[in-house]
């Protein structure tokens, strides 16, 4: 019960580490890399855009993280609804909102059997998640082998359309003011975002997640229905990994069999950046957001630096994993002591 | 009198066949066979063996078990490590297939210098093999100390190597693609009138060791004590972090080995493709052996079973012309079956509706 209660004060700071880590990691940037781009407004746009999907998925995460659980099938799951969906478009007429339902079925099933199977029938969730993995890839192989492309007007439509706020905007080379443009994606992530926050705090579901995770016997003691707060956990990652899945095929307008291989593991690491561990009962959804921001950005600063070995953004992210998962370790080890 | 007798001799009787059902190793061995049987059925000539020649003339055997038994190499040498890190420290090592990749980069590098085409070994091989084996296990080492001295979660802990791993390959190689003279692929294949292939060799040595360790030291018993208890262990006079790291660095050894043979197979290494996904591999062989995710159970026969039973699957789905990519949706749907049957609860299910094992614990209830 001791944890419990330390648990805000922990999560505050390991907060305040991970956004002020990236406020000044944007200022520098923009200081000493400004005529590569940081100093554009669109710069920042464009993180959001390309990361939208991976903030959702990772707030799915966070989520089964805070319960107890893990969920490695995520990056296999996106890649299953973007190839089923792409096929649904090119061959089988489906729309906009039939290509969502479809995503969010997807996503929906995958949570649901590996939530029972975790939950009602006490299989390790490792292990579970990862044949949900291995499904989700080898499903797309049975689909489609090739890489593929989205043909279909209506989406192409839709997915290229852009928000543009008025007096947001960069002036170019050449003088001429360029308007700022932000994808429909972000809003969405923004909205989950804010959802997962109210839910988390305020409702009964998102608070027995808490409960599991910490301790699930004096949960159980307390009235709540564990198992069924585990399943509503991976049944509710399902729904985010559906949501993401849609977002990213929105955002790449393809599919292949290599897609979004390790995005499981990015968003695992950006929820242990955002300060959610892993044993439980402790994470909150906007360190995972900053999480997903900060990983993006130093690959964008490491790229901008301009080093021609390809290897150091990869080394980059670990490092910076390596100092937060240090950090977090140590504090927790302090406040026991 | 007699009545007791009777129901004496019948739980003697179910006791015998419980005890051949309940053994850990029953339910990993009669799901190799199966595969084999299968394979059997499939392909009629599955079981022969025969003693061909190879491109240069060297007799080689070939056969269905010879190639099972050779590519399951590397997934048996890293099952052995990976089973003690569970053991140990209740969680698995994601890192292993990247660390292979430094692994791979660092031999690549001793071996072939800076040149891309070597005419000759740089360095001997013994020296790039020592040279492997302390990355791998420096790398193991890493992973240790977050684990064991941090606390950190094993999973959370590898996964910065997960991350790094097959840049920091690349990096040792210096971005080159070097492939290295064909005396180096002695180890992944054929030693030249040697029939045997080399990995299988290996693979027994390994195996030989890593049971006579467990069989002469306490290694397993103490790993098994810090999986299952922590403080209790250190209240006998052990050092859980202590123990949880050597369980690591033996792993990074492990990994050595592997990435050896590996990196000899075809004697160049490409960093960001080598072994993908051979850690999940790995923890499913523990998985399918019987062990416990959770840490505190050490079933090492299993796990190497497990990691033929992989082995064997991924052949026999090739042999059917299923598309490497499709794969991995067999092994979900076997790794789900395989993994309920032994969960307690499903466990619990059967045995409820079974009356003869309700008898038999009725009977031990009694006698209690």
């Amino acid at each position: 019960m001791l944890k419990r209660k330390q648990a805000p004060s922990d999560t505050a700071f390991l907060l305040t580490i991970t956004i002020s880590m990236f406020v000044v990691i944007y200022i520098l940037s923009i200081m000493f890399l400004g005529d590569k781009g940081f100093n554009k407004i669109q710069m920042l746009f464009n993180l959001f855009n390309e990361n939208a999907a991976l903030i959702v998925i990772a707030c799915g995460l966070t989520v089964v993280m805070i319960t107890g659980s893990i969920d490695i099938s995520v990056g296999g799951v996106t890649a299953l609804i973007c190839t089923s969906c792409i096929v649904c478009l090119n061959k089988y007429d489906f729309n906009f909102f039939t290509a969502l339902i479809l995503a969010l079925a997807i996503g929906l099933a995958f949570g649901a059997v590996q939530g029972f199977l975790i939950a009602y029938l006490e299989m390790q969730p490792f292990i579970v998640t990862l044949a949900g993995m291995f499904l989700g890839r080898g499903l797309v192989a049975l689909i489609e082998v090739n890489q593929i492309q989205v043909d279909n007007k209506g989406f192409e439509l839709l997915s290229g359309a852009r928000i543009e706020i008025p007096f947001l905007g960069d002036i170019n080379k050449k003088g001429v003011f360029i308007q700022s443009k932000l994808e429909y994606g972000v809003v969405v992530a923004l909205i989950i975002v804010f959802v997962m926050l109210w839910l988390l705090k305020k409702t009964n579901l998102g608070r027995s997640f808490y409960a599991v995770g910490g301790n699930s016997q004096s949960a159980l003691t307390l009235g709540i229905n564990v198992k069924k707060t585990r399943f509503n956990a991976h049944l509710l990652c399902g729904l985010l990994a559906g949501i993401g899945g849609f977002l990213y095929l929105f955002h790449t307008r393809s599919g292949s069999v290599q897609q979004a291989t390790g995005l499981e593991m990015d968003a695992i690491s950006a929820s242990i950046i955002g300060g959610t561990l892993l044993t439980g009962g402790v994470g909150n959804i906007l360190g995972t957001l900053f999480g997903v921001l900060i990983n993006g950005l130093v690959l964008l600063v490491v790229t901008a630096i301009g080093n021609q070995d390809p290897w150091w953004p990869q080394i980059t992210r670990a490092g910076m994993l390596c100092f937060f998962i240090v950090l977090q370790s140590i504090i927790c080890s302090r406040k026991k002591k | 009198m007699a009545k007791n007798n009777k129901k004496a001799d019948t739980h003697h009787e179910v006791s015998a066949m419980k005890k051949i059902i309940k053994h850990k190793l029953f339910i990993p061995i009669v799901f190799l066979m199966f595969l084999l049987l299968i394979n059997i059925f499939i392909k009629p000539g599955f079981l022969r063996i025969s003693l061909g020649k190879d491109s240069s003339g060297n007799p080689v055997l070939i056969g269905n078990i010879i190639n099972i038994l050779n590519n399951a190499t590397e997934l048996v040498i890293l099952a052995i490590g990976m089973t003690l890190v569970t053991s140990s420290s209740k969680g698995q090592d994601i890192s292993v297939g990247s660390t292979i990749a430094i692994v791979g980069g660092v031999i690549m590098r001793v071996i072939c210098g800076n040149e891309t085409q070597p005419t000759r070994l740089m360095a001997p091989i013994i020296v790039a093999l020592i040279l492997g084996c302390l990355a791998g296990m420096a790398c193991g080492a890493f992973n240790g100390i977050l684990v064991a001295k941090f606390n950190i979660q094993p999973m959370v802990a590898t996964l910065i190597l997960f991350t790094a791993g097959r840049s920091i390959g690349s990096m040792a190689m210096g971005g080159l693609k070097p492939k290295a003279v064909a005396s180096f692929g002695y180890y992944g294949n054929f030693i030249p009138g040697f029939p045997i292939p080399t990995p299988i060799i290996i693979t027994i040595v390994v195996v030989a060791i890593t049971f006579l360790v467990l069989k002469k030291t306490n290694l397993g018993l103490y790993t098994r004590a810090v999986g299952i208890n922590d403080k209790s262990s250190r209240l006998n006079g052990l050092s859980p972090a202590r123990i949880k790291f050597l369980t690591y660095v033996i792993m990074g050894f492990c990994v050595g080995i592997a990435g050896f043979v590996q990196s000899s197979r075809v004697q160049t290494v490409n960093p960001y493709t080598i072994v993908p996904g051979i850690e999940m591999d790995a923890i499913l062989a523990v998985a399918l052996g019987g062990n416990s995710l959770g840490g505190g159970t050490l079933n090492m026969a299993g796990s190497i079973i497990g990691a033929y039973t992989i082995q064997t699957l991924t052949s026999m789905l090739t042999t059917l012309n299923v598309n490497t990519n499709a794969v991995p949706v067999f092994k979900a749907v076997i790794i789900i079956i395989l993994v309920a049957i032994q969960t307690p609860t499903v466990k619990k299910f059967f045995s409820s509706k079974v009356p003869l094992s309700k008898l038999a614990t009725n009977n031990g209830k009694e006698r209690g």
